[in-house]
């Protein structure tokens, strides 16, 4: 098993966000978080990037407790400022490469120059983006600034990779062309993926895993005495239409009793 | 009519209503001497035009008797010498203290308190100690340009710091960078921009401590030169200086704006 959570917990305080998190995954998986706003599915995938760490319980990484600091194992894409404003599209991606070596500034010269701005310029040309590659980001779209931060991120050489809500700000037509970019290049980089989502449909399409996070006990008295779990880990393919609709409606804030009590509970 | 909040003056409009309070500064200052001057010819408080020039022709132009150096020329070369030392010790401090308090947590606890306290000591305060550790030369002067606005950069670097998105940061450290790496291909080209920011609004804390030092010990420069001829009130003297003072503060300011422009267009079009 690639990564694996052993009874893990994340508190804040008395403000319990995840609770006996339980689970195993395969190298090559292409796991899809949705839940409620606060359900702690980015807090889990900070846990995976190492900017948090559990309260109890443990991560691991190929069996080992994973780094609490980021490295160039797990690549990461933001929703937003994923890439540097002060470089071009191209310096954008050089610059990753540039990283990846010893060097005190950070800059590359010479062959070794020339080298980074080739396979950034392949790798840009992948994404669709070689047609901007003097572009500074803040001229670029929604979607074509996602594309770089992947490019971005493919170019350190990632075995898992984190995309958290990346497409979330974009149009829908954008958005489909942006599924079709992450599922072939996790198809040809052989990465493992997690991504969160609010978009459940997203996450059924992009999956080959779907974990609803949700809390499965509720204190209307005291709601954050609770965290949430995984309540749902499905292979995609063994969804049908009732299952679904029941995710979907545990993921819209419908007004029920239960949710006008938690209300009550916090005023 | 449309509300006023609403009103936008077209482009001419717009000059001529940003010329005019020049031009009757201008004629109410003319009036008032002719006024003055016509009661007495002798009268030093408000002189003509003629009698500026005249006080100029004598300072910028021809040697002085005492020293045969071309006085004018002299005092801004002296001010600026001393501005511009004072200025590039203050930027280049506070840019590293601003970078590393803002980015190492480590040196930020070690260093912030000390900061916060040091830019609450009103520097001319200390001109005094200046004056008693560095002697009455040119280093005391240029200490005090330099201790009165570095604390001011420091902040404000250390400010724009922090705000860079932490997504950012921990972007690179997902690509392999180290913290040398991270300061100095992230941080510092984001905060250069910035700190030639904080570098234009300090230029007036600056001129504002290099004149006062001035004033009190040297032997030339802008603001000694101004606080000498007071005592023989030649305002001849000092209008034309204070408004040379004013035109080199501008310059300066213009020219840092064009400079960070020219350097740095990401910015400037607004990539943050």
């Amino acid at each position: 098993m690639m990564i694996e959570a052993k009874n893990l917990w994340k508190r804040y305080g008395d403000n319990v966000v995840l609770e006996q998190i339980n689970l195993q995954v395969a190298e090559r998986e292409f796991i899809t978080m949705v839940g409620t706003s606060g359900c702690g599915k980015s807090t889990f995938l900070k846990m995976l990037l190492g900017t948090e760490s559990s309260s109890s319980g443990t991560l691991l990484l190929d069996g080992k407790p994973i780094s609490t600091e980021p490295g160039p194992d797990r690549g990461i894409v933001f929703q937003q400022y994923s890439v540097f404003p002060h470089m071009t599209v191209l310096e954008n991606v050089v610059a990753a490469k540039a990283f990846q070596r010893r060097g005190i500034t950070g800059y590359l010269f010479g062959s070794a120059k020339a080298a980074a701005r080739k396979e950034a310029g392949d790798i840009l040309q992948q994404v669709g983006l070689s047609h901007a590659l003097d572009r500074y980001p803040h001229e670029l779209s929604g979607g074509m600034k996602q594309r770089l931060a992947i490019a971005q991120a493919l170019l350190a050489k990632p075995r898992i990779l984190l995309l958290d809500e990346p497409f979330g700000a974009l149009d829908p037509g954008i958005r489909a062309d942006m599924h079709d970019l992450i599922l072939n290049l996790w198809r040809q980089y052989k990465l493992t993926v997690f991504m969160v989502t609010h978009d459940l449909k997203e996450g059924f399409y992009l999956g080959t895993r779907l974990w609803v996070f949700d809390k499965l006990r509720h204190d209307p008295q005291a709601p954050n005495a609770y965290g949430a779990s995984i309540t749902y880990d499905l292979s995609v393919g063994q969804m049908d239409a009732s299952l679904y609709q029941e995710i979907d409606d545990s993921l819209r804030p419908i007004v029920t009793g239960q949710t006008v009590d938690g209300l009550e509970g916090t005023l | 009519m449309k509300r006023l909040v609403n009103l936008t003056p077209s482009p001419v409009i717009s000059a001529m209503l940003s010329i005019l309070p020049f031009v009757m500064i201008l004629l109410v200052y003319v009036a008032a001497s002719d006024v003055r001057l016509e009661a007495n010819p002798n009268d030093k408080l408000l002189p003509s035009f003629t009698q500026i020039g005249d006080a100029l022709q004598r300072m910028a132009f021809e040697p002085s008797k005492r020293t045969g150096e071309y006085l004018f020329w002299q005092d801004t070369a002296s001010s600026l010498s001393r501005l511009g030392l004072g200025v590039l010790i203050a930027a280049s401090l506070g840019l590293l203290i601003g970078i590393f308090t803002g980015a190492l947590p480590l040196v930020n606890v070690g260093v912030s308190p000390l900061l916060t306290v040091v830019s609450l000591v009103p520097p001319l305060a200390l001109l005094p100690i200046l004056f008693i550790v560095f002697g009455l030369g040119e280093l005391s002067k240029v200490m005090l340009v330099a201790i009165g606005i570095t604390p001011v950069i420091a902040r404000d670097i250390q400010r724009r710091a922090r705000e860079i998105p932490a997504e950012q940061l921990v972007k690179a450290q997902t690509l392999g960078a180290s913290t040398p790496q991270i300061l100095i291909r992230v941080l510092l080209p984001q905060l250069l921009p910035k700190l030639i920011d904080a570098v234009r609004l300090s230029l007036g804390a600056g001129w504002l401590f290099l004149i006062a030092a001035e004033a009190i010990a040297s032997t030339d420069g802008l603001g000694y030169r101004i606080f000498l001829v007071r005592r023989y009130m030649s305002m001849d003297v000092i209008l034309p200086y204070v408004a040379w003072i004013t035109l080199l503060a501008f310059f300066f300011d213009v020219a840092l704006a064009w400079i960070s422009r020219k350097l740095f267009p990401w910015h400037a079009q607004g990539g943050s």
